[in-house]
């Protein structure tokens, strides 16, 4: 059995939840922050709050660097995709909005908006993507009306990997005077994004997935131009500006960023995206890397895994996720064994996106996944497929 | 003489700060003196010869500040 021990003797298919390993430079930084530096940033005068300060900006900068956004302000930090979702979301929206989402959504997107429009705040259209999961940007076009205040797309699907045409359907969200939010919680790292070029207005993004940050870190990057007063914060604190004043300053970021920053984890965020952009071959390179790493699972599994149903769609604009099956084989069995037997992390079920499996034909029961990080093996997918294959043709006998 | 250059949050005082040193400007964070803002975070502390420098690096960076004051 092929046993890595740098991993724990795991082979981990489960980036897609969150990454593992994390290079060992993001630890490095996170330890150092909690050893050496400590300080709260924003609060104090003193030596150590500055430099906890001078790591807060740096990250800032370096997202702002890796999206090509001029003004690191616009960067705001929250501890996941979900609270940045929220944020947008919740403080865009206002009471007779209208809203256009997909069925590719995560929950993160979804639950928001269904309660909004649950309890009569906003109205909302749901567009259906294609079977493969792609939306047709003039499906959008048709379903935006004039009291249409924003569109809401997952970038790239958590469940079957696939990229929207983000940058057709902001054009048309300009066009129309909407506010784009775009969900790059499993694009960011991996697919190359220009919030300018791309003509998105407010991204959410997760900072423990393609960044190799630590849990506990994501943010809201808004726009250069975009006025940011469009957006109500969802929460109100102290923020170590104004502090003579009660009411929430009204700039950025600290409109957006009340209560203490989780100053370790963005330690690590800054040490994790440093470590991508300067990889070779830059963020096009991950993404080439590890669509390779996609094909060649699938193109092994079908080969040599009796009733392997593939729900990814590798011939077209993709990450590293792949939605799998074996034909009948109920799926927490598989996940079960290849846990237990094989040593072989991955993530069974529904993956938040309930309506995105009903699309693809796979609700309720789900399917498996593996998505695949910079850190994985060509021979860690071969040993998976002899594994997927030992458990399908098991069951035969 | 020096001078010092507050700003609405420390966020932009250490945005200041990068800016100015990577454009050569000396330049130091201390605590806001008291009598200058009721804040609780830090300032950018220069040599008064370069607050014109200072200004315009910061004005062609939009990094807006509150004022900027001889100690
Ligand atoms: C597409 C998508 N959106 C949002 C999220 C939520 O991210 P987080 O767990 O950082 O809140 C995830 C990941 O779980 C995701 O895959």
């Amino acid at each position: 059995m092929l046993k890595d021990k740098e991993n724990n003797g795991v082979i981990y298919f489960d980036n897609a939840a969150t990454s593992f390993p994390k290079p060992q430079c993001v630890t490095n930084a996170v330890v150092h922050y909690i050893t050496q530096i400590g300080a709260n940033p924003g609060r104090s005068g003193h030596k150590m709050a500055i430099e906890a300060g001078q790591i807060v900006y740096k990250t800032r900068k370096s997202i702002a660097t890796l999206f090509k956004l001029k003004n690191p302000m616009h960067v705001i930090f929250t501890s996941n995709a979900t609270e940045a979702l929220n944020t947008a979301i919740k403080g865009v929206l206002k009471k007779g909005d209208h809203a256009v989402t997909s069925d590719m959504e995560h929950n993160s997107t979804i639950r928001p908006l269904h309660e909004m429009e649950k309890e009569g705040t906003i109205s909302l259209s749901m567009i259906q993507a294609d079977k493969i999961g792609i939306l047709n940007p003039e499906k959008i076009r048709k379903a935006v009306t004039r009291k249409t205040k924003a569109v809401i797309i997952n970038h790239a699907s958590n469940v079957i990997g696939c990229i929207q045409p983000i940058k057709k359907i902001g054009k048309i969200c300009k066009e129309n005077g909407v506010i784009f939010i775009v969900d790059c919680a499993q694009s960011v790292g991996v697919v190359p994004i220009d919030i300018g070029r791309d003509n998105i207005d407010i991204l959410a993004f997760a900072g423990h997935k393609g960044l190799y940050g630590p849990t506990g870190t994501g943010g809201m990057v808004i726009a250069d131009g975009f006025d940011f007063k469009k957006i109500e914060p969802l929460k109100y604190g102290g923020t170590g500006s104004f502090s003579d004043k009660i009411e929430q300053p009204d700039f950025l970021p600290d409109r957006f960023e009340s209560g203490t920053l989780n100053v370790a984890g963005l330690s690590g965020l800054l040490a994790g995206s440093e470590y991508i952009q300067k990889r070779k071959g830059g963020i096009e390179g991950i993404l080439k890397f590890k669509t390779e790493l996609q094909k060649y699972f699938i193109q092994q599994a079908e080969m040599f895994v009796p009733d392997f149903i593939c729900y990814s769609a590798s011939h077209l604009p993709s990450t590293d996720v792949v939605a799998f099956r074996i034909n009948k084989f109920p799926i927490s069995e598989i996940a079960q064994i290849l846990s237990d037997k094989y040593g072989i992390m991955c993530r069974q079920g529904l993956h938040c996106s309930p309506l995105a499996h009903q699309t693809i034909g796979t609700f309720p029961e789900g399917t498996l996944r593996f998505g695949f990080s910079i850190f994985n093996k060509k021979e860690e997918i071969d040993f998976a497929v002899q594994a997927l294959k030992s458990i399908s043709e098991g069951r035969k006998k | 003489m020096k001078a010092v250059i507050l700003f609405q949050s420390t966020n932009h005082a250490i945005w200041a700060e990068n800016e100015l040193k990577s454009h050569k400007i000396a330049c130091r964070m201390i605590s806001v003196p008291r009598h200058l803002s009721s804040d609780c975070g830090y300032c950018v502390q220069i040599d008064a010869e370069n607050k014109e420098k200072a200004i315009d690096i910061l004005t062609t960076n939009n990094i807006e500040f509150e004022k900027i004051e001889n100690l």
